[in-house]
């Protein structure tokens, strides 16, 4: 049960490095920037188990260090989605008129 | 009734394929906000799903930490846009805390039951997560100014750094081979956190561009690894496509510095500085007042202008598209050479002058920019050097030597502001200044772009 947890695990991992490569070799390095921004708040994802983690609350240790995780992992889905749009939004062609 | 566990992995799924969709519509500018709402849809819809979990017995602390967390994203996704490298460093350190917590949690809640993998991907999760957060914080530190920029070498430091790093591997070993060694742990992540620290001393600012990639690659890693401790393909996903951007990024920036990852991580650059300081000789160097490079300003039909730090620094980037503006209503054309490396962090100088609302169509690329140079008038360089430096392209014992360079010393005219002619970071001569279309504009970014802008609209007309 272990071991094909642990397959199907890689073959996850190998695919999404692959789909990860093709995606983000095609972003232009004009937003470099905010590709960084916003790939930090998708890894936030971790929150998920920080969440079970102190949810579940199994131990005072867990409960502690799970809930401190969220704190982190929140604050950068927040931060990390606010200023990649901020980013973005600050990024304008010539060629569509300003109001 | 559909049990709750696979309502909770629907989600998931969804989540998948918001978060690829996001990073895909990122490509361009035209659907890039659309990817940020796709990335925002995915981690709500990932988060509200695991909030549904029946294992969940407690939610107080759940909610106080999410709220809190959100209280400090909120100011962190608000800074200044010069200090977005430095935010971003944060963000890595905040993520591998978090990775790192949550392992150390799930070990000492399975221990003595890991089974070898398990806590080989659990080490892994927690060496790379450690060195991350701390690394991350100099990382920080240094950008902020709060630390000392200039690298600190002292002799050894390889080998104590790749010392610790063995030491903290063979602790992983014997952790995987019995687990119930629990005193080995914290052993183990406080030399991960420690070297961190000590990988960090000797980089210095020039380098924070790479080094930045790297740290967010090993945030995505470890993030993956916890997938793989908490059998988590959601986890895996946004890992590994994290760890993948980190890498790319990191690859792109050695390349732009000719330099290998273990170069920029082993070889400082300010050891070069000894070597290169002593062929200082006395040279010609014609320097212009701003009146002048006005009127050459005006009497150009292309011009580029190339970005650096020092620009950053001077904060001058809304006095550059005052320039941009005055030179545009002239009919000139005026474009922006950007190199990779330039600024602290990829696509620093972009950011900066898009949030200058200089359009980002007139913002290119070294490879698009070369090729324009010949026929450019005057090149235009504000706060960046070595970039900019032909000796990397001439001469073989120049440190910089077979670095991928701007070309703007075949622009008919070359303009450098600069405050003096002090080498740039690293400690490199620039035989450009010497050059005999070159022109020296002494002064801060910001004062001397402002004087060029008053004389373009006061003394225009005669």
């Amino acid at each position: 049960m272990v071991t094909n947890d642990l397959i199907n695990s890689l073959y996850v991992f190998i695919l999404a490095a692959f789909i990860g490569f093709e995606v983000i070799r095609k972003v232009s390095p004009l937003l470099h920037t905010p590709l960084m921004s916003l790939t930090n708040a998708l890894d936030a994802i971790a929150v998920v188990g920080a969440i079970i983690l102190a949810g579940e609350r199994k131990s005072t240790l867990a409960l502690v260090l799970g809930t401190i995780a969220i704190v982190a992992a929140t604050s950068n889905i927040v931060g990390g989605f606010i200023i990649t749009d901020r980013m973005l939004k600050m990024f304008k062609s010539s060629r569509t008129p300003k109001s | 009734m559909i049990p709750q566990s696979h309502l909770i992995e629907a989600t998931y799924i969804i989540a998948v394929v918001l978060f690829i969709l996001s990073l895909k519509w990122l490509s361009s500018p035209a659907t890039a906000r659309r990817g940020v709402w796709a990335g925002e849809a995915g981690m709500l819809l990932a988060i509200v799903g695991t909030l549904l979990y029946q294992g969940i017995v407690d939610y107080k602390w759940i909610a106080i930490a999410l709220v809190l967390g959100a209280i400090i994203g909120v100011p962190l996704g608000n800074v200044q846009m010069t200090a977005v490298p430095q935010r971003t460093a944060l963000s890595h350190a905040f993520g591998a805390l978090c990775v790192t917590l949550v392992g150390t949690a799930e070990f000492y809640l399975r221990t003595p039951n890991v089974p070898p993998f398990v806590m080989s991907v659990l080490s892994l999760e927690v060496i790379l997560g450690g060195l991350t957060f701390t690394g991350s914080l100099m990382a920080a530190g240094k950008l902020q100014e709060i630390l000392p920029q200039r690298p600190i070498t002292y002799k050894g430091q390889n080998f104590v750094n790749l010392g610790m790093l063995g030491v903290a591997v063979v602790l992983a070993v014997m952790l995987v081979r019995d687990p119930s060694n629990t005193h080995l742990y914290p052993i183990m992540v406080g030399i991960s956190l420690i070297f961190g620290i000590m990988m960090i001393v000797p980089i210095g600012g020039a380098d924070m561009p790479t080094v930045i990639s790297l740290l967010n690659s090993y945030a995505g890693l470890s993030a993956a690894a916890m997938g793989f401790v908490l059998n988590s393909k959601l986890l895996i996903v946004a890992g590994s496509l994290d760890g993948a951007s980190g890498f790319i990024l990191s690859v792109n920036m050695s390349k732009a510095m000719n330099r290998s990852f273990t170069n920029v991580l082993f070889g400082a650059f300010g050891q070069v500085q000894t070597a290169a300081a002593g062929a200082v000789e006395q040279r010609n160097v014609r320097s212009a007042t701003p009146e002048e490079a006005a009127a050459i300003l005006s009497a150009a039909n292309k011009v580029v202008i190339v970005p650096g730090y020092g620009m950053a620094v001077a904060q001058a980037q809304h006095k550059v598209r005052e320039l941009y503006d005055s030179l545009t209503k002239r009919g000139i054309d005026v474009r922006f050479g950007i190199h990779p490396v330039a600024g602290r962090m990829p696509g620093h100088m972009n950011v900066l002058l898009a949030e200058a609302d200089i359009p980002y169509d007139k913002l290119l690329d070294m490879d698009e920019i070369n090729g324009e140079l010949p026929q450019t008038d005057v090149a235009l360089i504000i706060g960046a050097n070595d970039v900019t430096n032909p000796a990397a392209r001439t001469d073989a014992s120049s440190p910089i030597y077979g670095m991928p360079i701007l070309d703007v010393d075949k622009a008919r005219t070359v303009m450098v502001i600069k405050r003096s002619m002090s080498p740039g970071f690293a400690g490199i001569d620039n035989p450009l200044y010497y050059l005999d279309n070159n022109l020296m504009l002494f002064g801060d970014a910001k004062q001397f772009v402002n004087s060029i802008v008053r004389e373009l609209s006061g003394g225009g007309g005669h």
